[in-house]
């Protein structure tokens, strides 16, 4: 399905680069994801879809609603400001959950648990 | 002319989306931990919203931004609950 909306030639070209620039980073993001090697690295890829990806298409998206409803349309600011606030949050999340268990089986790989004292079973 | 050019990268841009979302869903079938999986699936619904917004875009409607916000704080809501999951092995203690 290949349609567009009818936009001034200014305003078709601007959403044009950031609709394809964010898909582009994006992309570049997920390609990361299956590709990185270890889960520490994984965890830093798709951020990049997330924030630069997201606040280029919500640009796109402000550009072309603007324009079209001709008086300024802002609340796209909402999604960018909520997913903003949250990627960090849940990626933190998520890398803890992954360090206690990568600690907890006892792997090499992964820096120890500085809160207890040196010298605790060989490997504080 | 110009609208030729945005409706061809538009229709781009949801190629490269889609590819993105299939990296993302393939690291969460195959990855080797739960924690992978996790992160595909966080991958895959940031994708969705995303794919999302350049349909609204596409279409010149406004509804597809409200389902793009309720995807983002429902999958917001779901990585939580299952980072807790990995962490604790239950959600609410």
């Amino acid at each position: 399905m290949i349609q567009a909306p009818d936009l001034p030639a200014w305003a078709a070209l601007l959403t044009a680069f950031f609709v394809l620039f964010g898909a582009i980073v994006t992309a570049i993001g997920s390609f990361g994801l299956l590709k990185l090697n270890s889960f520490y690295e994984r965890v830093h890829a798709p951020t990049l879809g997330t924030t630069l990806g997201i606040g280029a298409l919500l640009i796109a998206s402000v550009i072309c609603f603007s324009v079209l409803q001709s008086r300024p349309v802002i609340h796209e600011i909402l999604i960018s400001v909520f997913v903003t606030l949250t990627t960090p949050v849940s990626l933190m999340l998520l890398a803890r959950a992954a360090l206690y268990r990568d600690r907890s089986e006892g792997r090499k790989d992964v820096p120890a648990n500085f809160s207890t004292p040196p010298g605790n079973n060989g490997r504080g | 002319m110009t609208t030729l050019l945005l409706s061809l990268s538009i229709t781009a841009a949801q190629i490269l989306l889609g590819f993105a979302m299939l990296c993302a869903a393939s690291r969460m079938l195959r990855g080797p931990r739960a924690q992978d999986r996790v992160l595909g699936f966080d991958a895959v619904y940031v994708n969705a919203m995303q794919l999302l917004l350049t349909f609204g875009i596409q279409t010149g409607r406004i509804i597809y931004f409200e389902a793009a916000l309720i995807i983002g704080l429902l999958g917001f809501v779901s990585t939580v609950a299952l980072a807790k999951f990995l962490m604790r092995g239950e959600v609410i203690e």
